[in-house]
């Protein structure tokens, strides 16, 4: 074996500084614009938060309760910022505490740079006290990682992680820094850069004029916007190209902040529990431009639900997405706000009068169709009357009932304000990623949405959200029960609801003072307004109990393989 | 090789490690080894990996495409059989009564297999040719006393200009 090739291509040119491995991290983190980290201090990693104390006045350090909740903080913070979310923990368990948020980040391609301590060098493979192998461990659910094992090799490294988390398809990268090596002393060399190339070239011109050709003849095209279009910061491309074509637009749960919902041809959510008007319209389309989305299995866009003979162009920066989950008969690599343009360049703009009158009647009929129940505190009446009250807010939410009411109801208006699991699902993601996005957001009002269920894995973050001071309002939809399995349950095994009305004890108004916040209990309709008033007056971090009936369903619902025909609606 | 099996040639990065990752890639997507072979290359940064699988044109692309993804790989080729050279290496220990001896070594020389040991009790030799033609061998030699046997897994090189680049994992 030779030694590794960046090893060989250090230039020593003598003079930079000597600094410790600590320092060095704490350099590339400034070199990198890093101004705040997330993480929790421990025994492996004493010297890399010495480094940082050193440089508080240039980087925040946002110490959390748990270490999935400062991961979840870092994630929260780069999909909010855009930017490269960063988190520190230590070796063995604070390492594995990792795991879940890596993942979460992983799945819906979040660019996060995790840091962990490690044995010294010469006690790994020894079983040695908080020792663990977390770059086996990590390997399925980051984009890559890296144990530095020469203190040589570590700005290099650190360089690479963050050039591979935010290139191409973005992703969480760990970094794994034994004690010796942290400990260690050499000579820095700032002016040194990354070595990690991502090349992406421009599809050919032909595909290009392809899929022109598809979009020139359509007649009722629709644009399925995705994550990509929100990790691409395609807005704006995304906008004209819906204009141009008038192509509504509807979103996978990843993509809906890529569209306002105040755009007329905005659709909304499709999907498991997509709006139903989006459903339809999607089933009427000719074209479906697929925008940065993998046609995830609870994405359900699936033959059944598009017409037989429907086009697909399937436009994505991952090449291995085309054709995963669906076929695309028009597929194209690349990055979405690079080849908007190059294809716009070849659309003839259309009208298509006949396919907007078409898709605004379904609209307009089926706006108060399916409304909940007015008369008693109901989901839909808090998500709407959030929107008035916030109408800019960053929304982070848990996972459950509560965040697919939150995607069908919520009026996103800009982008990046919608932070949510969508690909793992992780219960217990809101507390830490509301945390870190209000931070990126430049501690503007941020709401977390989350439910009973949910709030009790991860509620330990509210300490560490009171502790920053951040104004977080925390809506709480208390059903006393776990409400999306509840309703599985309901629908799929004949109402037995094994294992899922838990009915806890907890007061979480109570709770969240006992933990140096607020709380208030909303427990009728017309007490909502007036803790809504209080939310809005808050500077710190503020909890609504709020009671919802435990029958309330997440509705339409598509069985798993389902078609148009078989969506439950009531 | 069977109809539906296929080999991948791949450029990786010659640090440890490596070989974990793409293990682990394979068992997360649920491809299946058939054989993983893996040296260093002309280039000491750099190893050479030949795996064969089996599996539709489905799986093929993804398995090429979730490969380019890997940082540490470098080139990815799924091969084109009729333009590849194949082989793979057999090591096979028969032990053999004195009688016998003298047959089991005409059935060498036709495989042209050599002789690498030789005890009394027991011969061993060396093949070295396409996988059927290990399977060929070894067939023949079932009905005699097969003490043990180890094949290498196959490796293979595109002929004359097909070659594996780092640039573009084309000709």
């Amino acid at each position: 074996m030779c030694e590794t090739t960046f090893l060989q291509n250090i230039q020593n040119d003598g003079d930079g500084m000597i600094l410790t491995g600590a320092q060095i991290t704490v350099e590339i983190l400034k070199e990198q614009s890093v101004d705040t980290v997330f993480g929790y201090p421990g025994g492996s990693v004493l010297n890399i938060f010495d480094a940082l104390y050193s440089e508080r006045r240039a980087i925040r350090c946002v110490c959390a309760s748990h270490e999935q909740g400062a991961c979840h903080a870092a994630d929260g913070y780069a999909r909010a910022s855009g930017k490269c979310g960063v988190v520190i923990a230590t070796s063995g368990p604070g390492a594995t505490n990792l795991v879940t948020a890596l993942a979460a980040a992983y799945l819906d391609s979040s660019p996060i740079v995790a840091i962990t301590g490690n044995v010294s060098t010469a006690s790994i493979g020894k079983d040695s006290f908080q020792e663990v192998d977390i770059c086996s461990i990590t390997m399925p659910i980051t984009k890559h990682n890296y144990i530095v094992k020469d203190i040589r090799s570590l700005a290099q490294t650190l360089r690479n992680a963050f050039a591979i988390a935010q290139s191409g398809r973005c992703g969480p990268v760990l970094v794994d820094i034994p004690k010796d090596v942290a400990e260690g002393e050499i000579e820095f060399d700032s002016s040194s850069r990354a070595d990690y190339k991502f090349n992406l070239p421009d599809p050919p011109q032909k595909d290009l004029l392809y899929a022109a050709s598809k979009i020139n003849t359509a007649k009722r095209p629709v644009i399925y916007a995705g994550g990509g279009v929100v990790a691409a910061d395609a807005y704006e491309e995304l906008e004209r190209l819906s204009d141009a074509l008038c192509a509504p637009v509807a979103c996978s749960m990843m993509g809906l902040t890529a569209l306002s919902s105040d755009n007329p041809r905005y659709l909304g959510l499709v999907g498991m529990h997509g709006i139903f008007s989006a459903t339809e319209i999607i089933h009427k389309c000719d074209l479906l431009i697929a925008l940065g989305v993998r046609f995830s299995d609870r994405a359900m866009i699936n033959r059944g639900l598009i017409e037989k003979g429907t086009e697909i162009i399937q436009i994505d920066i991952d090449a291995a997405e085309i054709d995963k989950n669906m076929r695309a008969s028009c597929p194209i690599v690349g990055d979405i706000k690079r080849i908007i343009p190059l294809l716009a360049a070849h659309i003839r703009p259309t009208p298509r009068k006949m396919w907007q009158k078409e898709h605004e009647g379904i609209l307009s009929r089926s706006k108060t169709q399916f409304d909940m129940d007015f008369a008693r505190l109901n989901p839909q009446l808090i998500l709407e009357r959030l929107a008035d009250v916030f109408p800019d807010a960053c929304v982070a939410t848990d996972v459950g009932q509560h965040q697919m009411w939150t995607a069908q109801y919520f009026r996103f208006r800009s982008p990046r304000t919608f932070i949510t699991s969508g690909g793992l699902g992780a219960m217990g993601f809101g507390m830490g990623a509301a945390i870190g996005a209000c931070i990126a957001c430049g501690g503007r009002k941020t709401l977390m949405i989350t439910s009973d269920g949910s709030f009790h894995m991860s509620m330990g973050e509210l300490a560490a959200a009171v502790t920053e001071n951040l104004p977080i309002v925390i809506v709480l939809m208390n059903n006393r029960s776990l409400g999306m399995v509840r309703q599985l349950q309901r629908v799929f095994f004949d109402s037995r609801f094994a294992y899922t009305s838990l009915n806890r004890k907890t007061d979480f108004a109570v709770l969240a003072q006992a933990m140096g916040a607020h709380g208030i209990h909303v427990e009728q309709k017309d007490q909502l307004d007036a803790a809504l008033e209080e939310a809005k007056r808050a500077s710190s971090p503020i909890l609504l109990d709020c009671t919802i009936d435990p029958d309330e369903m997440v509705l339409p619902m598509i069985p798993p393989g389902g078609d148009i025909s078989e969506i439950i609606l009531r | 090789m069977k109809e539906d099996q296929f080999l991948i040639s791949i450029l990786v990065s010659n640090h440890f490690g490596v070989l974990a990752r793409i293990a682990s890639l394979f068992s997360k997507r649920g491809y299946n080894i058939d054989s993983l072979t893996v040296g260093e290359t002309a280039d000491c940064s750099l190893s050479r990996m030949t795996i064969v699988s089996t599996g539709d044109e489905y799986i093929r692309t993804q398995m090429a495409r979730q490969l380019e993804k890997l940082v540490d790989v470098k080139c990815v080729q799924v091969m084109n059989k009729s333009d590849t050279i194949v082989r793979e290496l057999l090591l096979l220990k028969v032990f053999v009564d004195k009688d016998k001896r003298s047959e089991i070594m005409r059935a060498f020389d036709v495989f042209r297999a050599k002789i690498v040991d030789l005890s009394p009790e027991s011969v061993s030799v060396e093949l070295t040719g396409e996988p059927d033609k290990l399977n060929a061998l070894i067939d023949y030699m079932r009905d005699y006393n097969i003490v043990e046997l180890s094949r290498t897994g196959v490796t293979a090189l595109g002929r004359n200009g097909y070659c594996l680049s780092e640039k573009d994992g084309s000709l």
